[in-house]
């Protein structure tokens, strides 16, 4: 396992020069904003990149909390089910959906979701969980930096603002601090059930996000703000370049956790053996 | 354009530093498991 | 379902009896807030007709950082007397301390509110141009969605470093939608415009505190077992 490490990150590297030189020589120049609009295609990849480790730091965390007792694993999976189910359903039912949202979309992402849920729960132990947990909001944090960092970057030029409060990067901003609480919580806590609460305050993240789009949401259409970001059609070249940079940076991702996923298990052996070697020791020998 | 150097250059300025942490954290272990295992001994 | 809300009762009635008897809570809450509001009619003229504008999110910060003082020794009394032990092992539902602890400190927040409108009233002559009774609810579920989270939250940080800033420092990105309903709704209240309504945000308050109220009841359980 660890042999192919040092490859993948040769590839991984390389991959990553290739999309950033599609980025900014292959890729055509924006009709109205010029070479600045080349930032989306590390400004976009990065958020899809954000939300989905903190989506899978979401389900590991509630695993967490679930499978510390048999019973509540069972109705977890069959609520998890039930809430893929409904919102495929749902989908197609409700009208009308906020803008830009297609129905296949929502149910590929459901399923996605619930894919997820019961693949998370396959690969990772019971305490394996919260390792994950804690690996994919480090590094969702670094890639949500990223996004609020470039974000205003392309803003300015383009907008003349560095900054505005509508949905997407309000909903940002807010997934941001909640994620670095859930950090301080976990570095702070001297509780030793530390991992049961972060995964409490991850739970009760994920209820808030889609409450904070939806608050503003409805801000935006009482007050109409500058429309940022994508909605209409793409350029077919640019959408290539962007998917481009979206799967190198999801190789990357996948290095950064699983180096810092190893480092940490590390940790807690180490911890351990240190416990336990404070426990055996034959008194009186202070290290 | 001066704002899409900066970007970039942030971007993997940000991912670097993260980086270093997990590097310097593990540089760290490695060197407490060799102590633990040399007192093993 | 006598029991469980026995407990709560005879819960709430002891910390009322407690903090009538003590006032702690209330006055640090009641010359916090009075500072507040001073300091910010320093920052600007509080009478100018611009001022009705924010004047709504205002009022609201200094609530908010008033009761996060009311909040941060919530649990303080109970820690200290091994309160939290004997509930663990008690068969009592942790849901009914829960709900003890989250109407005391909404009672006492709520009497802070009722003692510094008047305040408010006076040095930013407010006056609602628009449905003043709106004002109301919007308080009502407004302060419910600050303590009923705040609660929650100043549980899982006791055992903690620096106790007193992580309670905020978890609170606030959590009570964002909580807030900007607030303050919106406060504000088209305020300067009346008829063509808004703060209907939207007092069902998104509704709303947001039906389903945190349901989190927290659902979770406590677990957060207390894990102190």
């Amino acid at each position: 396992m660890k042999k192919a490490f040092p490859i993948l990150a040769i590839l991984t590297a390389a991959f990553l020069s290739y999309a950033w030189y599609e980025a900014l020589v292959v890729a055509p120049r924006e009709q109205t904003m010029g070479d600045v609009q080349r930032i989306f295609y590390y400004h976009v990849p990065s958020a899809w990149t954000a939300f989905l480790l903190f989506a899978i730091n979401f389900l590991a965390s509630i695993q967490y909390l679930v499978r510390r007792n048999p019973k509540s694993d069972q109705i977890a999976n069959w609520i998890v089910i039930a809430v893929g189910v409904l919102t495929s359903i749902g989908a197609y039912v409700i009208r009308p959906l906020p803008q830009d949202v297609y129905p296949s979309s929502i149910v590929t992402t459901a399923l996605a979701i619930v894919g997820l849920y019961f693949l998370i729960r396959k690969l990772f132990s019971e305490q394996a969980t919260d390792i994950l947990a804690l690996t994919t909001a480090e590094v969702g944090v670094v890639f949500c930096t990223v996004v609020l960092v470039t974000g205003p970057l392309w803003a300015r030029p383009v907008w003349g603002i560095w900054w505005t409060w509508d949905v997407r990067l309000t909903s940002t901003l807010v997934l941001w601090l909640i994620y670095v609480s859930y950090l301080v919580l976990r570095r702070f806590s001297t509780s030793g059930q530390t991992p049961v609460l972060a995964a409490a305050l991850a739970v009760f993240g994920a209820l808030d996000v889609p409450l904070v789009y939806f608050s503003i949401w409805i801000f935006r259409t009482q007050h109409p703000q500058p429309v940022i970001g994508g909605g209409g059609s793409i350029d077919p070249r640019m959408l290539h370049v962007l998917l481009i940079n979206w799967l190198a940076f999801l190789c990357f991702a996948f290095l950064v956790c699983w180096s810092r996923y190893h480092v940490e298990r590390l940790q807690r052996e180490v911890e351990e053996t240190q416990a336990l070697e404070a426990l055996l020791e034959p008194g009186g020998n202070v290290r | 354009m001066t704002f899409l150097f900066a970007a970039y250059t942030l971007t993997w300025v940000i991912h670097i530093l993260y980086l270093i942490t997990v590097v310097r954290r593990y540089s760290r272990l490695k060197r407490e498991l060799s102590e633990l295992n040399r007192n093993k001994t | 379902m006598s029991a469980p809300s026995g407990i709560t009762l005879a819960t709430l009635t002891k910390d009322i009896r407690l903090e009538w008897r003590s006032k702690d809570a209330i006055n640090s809450m009641l010359f916090f807030a009075l500072l507040v509001v001073v300091v910010f009619s320093f920052s600007f003229d509080p009478i100018a007709e611009e001022s009705r504008h924010i004047a709504g999110g205002l009022v609201w910060v200094g609530f908010l950082f008033a009761a996060i003082v009311a909040l941060n020794q919530t649990w303080s009394r109970e820690l200290r007397n091994q309160v939290l032990d004997a509930y663990r092992v008690s068969p009592a539902p942790a849901n009914a301390l829960f709900l003890a602890k989250a109407v005391g400190n909404f009672i006492f927040v709520a009497i802070l509110e009722a003692l510094m409108t008047p305040l408010f009233i006076m040095f930013y002559k407010l006056r609602a141009l628009g449905p003043a009774w709106q004002l109301l609810p919007v308080a009502i579920l407004g302060t419910w969605a600050i303590v009923v989270n705040g609660t929650f939250f100043a549980a899982m940080s006791l055992r903690t470093r620096s106790r007193e800033i992580m309670l905020p420092l978890l609170l606030f990105p959590v009570t964002l939608p909580a807030l900007i309903s607030m303050v919106e709704a406060t504000n088209v209240i305020l300067v009346g415009d008829p063509t808004t309504s703060a209907k939207f945000w007092i069902v998104l308050l509704a709303t947001y505190d039906v389903v945190f109220t349901t989190g927290c009841l659902a979770l406590f359980e677990t957060v207390l077992h894990a102190e």
